[in-house]
């Protein structure tokens, strides 16, 4: 059954690809890229990988389409046409292809229990999650607390694209009287959106507050909640238009989300050292290790869900800003 | 024997409802203007989210699962119109005309 | 039974990336990506009661929350262009 799914969702993901690659119209691109998004969601699904498909499904096909779509309200709509060298990246592409092909033939069949990598550590982590940490979400405890240099260097990794991303585009600040303040009214004209939305913004919040806390459980975790709770103020700035957005949450606050959601991890790795343990060992943090490794895990991904939140946001309003001034 | 009822219930709105959600996308696929396939795309979304969702939750009782189908079923319920209006005011304000041609020839296929 | 809806569900989705890929107006193309992104939260939803796993119902309910929040971006984007791009909308 399986296979018939994979199948279909494969085929439809090349499809959809060699579509993005060929097409001149950018919108055009935008919209097909959404629906890739969503092709390999539906993989990750089939696959049994409920949280990557969360993350996939949560930014790319809302958040990464309306920033891509602040970038083309900014740039042209068709792509132009570059000369020359096609034989030569045709050729290195083939080649590259053929390549990548010959080195599937090694790989272990698709869920072989015998293949290399469910040798090593999978099966300690398998094993011995229920000991150390008891929770039911074994990608939560790899993440959290076997892997947390690992999700520390990510939060890192998303501050500084954040902080490139302000740094190309600009931060500009007391934005009071800029003339064209109706081009950015947003959709405040039209009625059914205005009332739908009204109702929708504060349960995607919450929905996202969900999905954050409820991480050691199910599918979920920092990454998604910022995700989605971002989606959900994003879909604020649409509606009212995005200076109500940022009296709502200046930039300000968006910056100390970033920066204190990864300060925190950093805290949470530092406190843990102050208490006798080594860095990021969060036994120490209570009296009983299995709790003190539930608790760590709490505050970490509260740091990675207010880093990511902060972050996308940040770079939305960098772009929109723009928008408004263009 | 009213577990057996349930099933056959299920069965039938699920069924009805895939049934609903192809002859959309084959709306959204053959009709012949714009604003026909918003028309087919649409409607068929909905109906299908009212056919499945409850044929699923049929089948689970009452458990959380339950719920969360009926808060997916809502919200669909909520988005899908906006969606639709969002898309065919954005087509429209840009200048895409709806087709008013009268009636073709052919009369087994209708204009727009 | 799910099997069955799952593969009209599936069969839907090719023929709304079809309509992606020949629509004339990029306005079809938005119309696809909604149909498909509706489509996927009925999938997900479908296949989750499929493999007996109702905690992943969460990804579907997040998926159609999150759905509408690209039609508005696109709805605003068409608000705030010039007007006379109507005629490149063809292509």
């Amino acid at each position: 059954m399986i296979f018939v799914f994979a199948l279909f969702l494969l085929t439809l993901l090349v499809i959809t690809a060699v579509a993005i690659v060929r097409t001149e119209n950018l919108f055009v691109a935008v919209m097909l890229t959404s629906i890739y998004s969503l092709l390999m969601a539906a993989n990750f699904f089939i696959l049994d990988a409920a949280d990557v498909a969360l993350t996939e499904a949560a930014v790319g096909a809302g958040v990464t389409t309306v920033i891509f779509l602040s970038a083309l309200a900014l740039t042209a709509d068709r792509e132009k046409h570059r000369a020359g060298r096609r034989p030569l990246i045709l050729g290195t592409v083939s080649v590259l292809t053929m390549l990548i092909i010959y080195a599937t033939f090694e790989h272990p069949r698709l869920g072989d229990p015998e293949a290399p990598v469910h040798q090593h550590v999978a099966p300690w982590y398998l094993e011995k999650t229920p000991e150390y940490i008891d929770i039911p979400n074994v990608v939560t405890a790899v993440l959290g607390s076997y892997r947390g240099y690992d999700t520390l260097g990510e939060v890192f990794v998303v501050f500084a694209a954040c902080i490139g991303v302000l740094f190309i585009l600009g931060v500009r600040r007391g934005d009071a009287a800029t003339p064209r303040r109706e081009r950015t009214a947003g959709l405040r004209h039209h009625l059914i959106p205005q009332l739908v939305g009204r109702m929708l913004v504060p349960f995607i919040v919450l929905f996202g507050l969900y999905v954050q806390f409820h991480g050691e459980y199910g599918p979920g975790g920092g990454f998604q909640a910022g995700a989605i709770i971002a989606t959900g103020v994003i879909l604020y700035a649409l509606l009212e238009g995005e200076a109500a957005a940022l009296k709502a949450i200046p930039r300000s606050v968006l910056l100390g989300l970033v920066v204190g959601g990864a300060s925190l991890y950093g805290a949470v790795g530092v406190t843990c050292m102050v208490l006798g343990g080594e860095f990021l060992d969060y036994s120490v943090l209570s009296d009983d290790a299995v709790a003190g490794q539930q608790l760590g895990i709490l505050v970490i991904e509260a740091g990675v869900g207010m880093a990511v939140c902060g972050a996308l946001l940040s770079i939305f309003h960098a772009f929109a800003a723009r928008e408004s001034q263009a | 024997m009213i577990e057996q009822a349930l099933d056959v219930l299920s069965w039938i709105l699920l069924t009805v409802g895939g049934a609903c959600v192809f002859i959309g996308g084959l709306g959204a696929l053959r009709l012949r203007s714009f604003y026909a396939r918003v028309h087919a795309a649409s409607l068929t979304d909905t109906t299908a989210a009212l056919l499945i969702f409850p044929g699923m939750m049929l089948q689970s009782g009452f458990t959380l699962a339950s719920l969360k189908l009926l808060a997916i079923m809502i919200f669909l319920l909520l988005t899908g119109p906006t969606a639709t209006y969002a898309i065919a005011n954005a087509a429209l304000s840009s200048g895409l005309k709806p087709d008013a041609k009268p009636m073709d020839t052919d009369s087994s296929e209708s204009a727009t | 039974m799910y099997i069955a809806v799952s593969l009209a569900i599936l069969v839907t989705m090719v023929l709304a990336l079809a309509r992606a890929l020949i629509g004339p107006t990029v306005y079809d193309r938005v119309l696809a990506a909604n149909v498909f992104g509706t489509k996927t939260v009925l999938l997900l939803a479908v296949i989750a009661f499929l493999y007996g796993r109702p905690d992943f119902l969460d990804l579907a309910l997040a998926y159609a929350l999150i759905n509408m929040v690209g039609v508005m971006a696109v709805l605003e984007f068409f608000q705030n262009r010039v007007k006379p791009d109507a005629e490149t909308d063809r292509d």
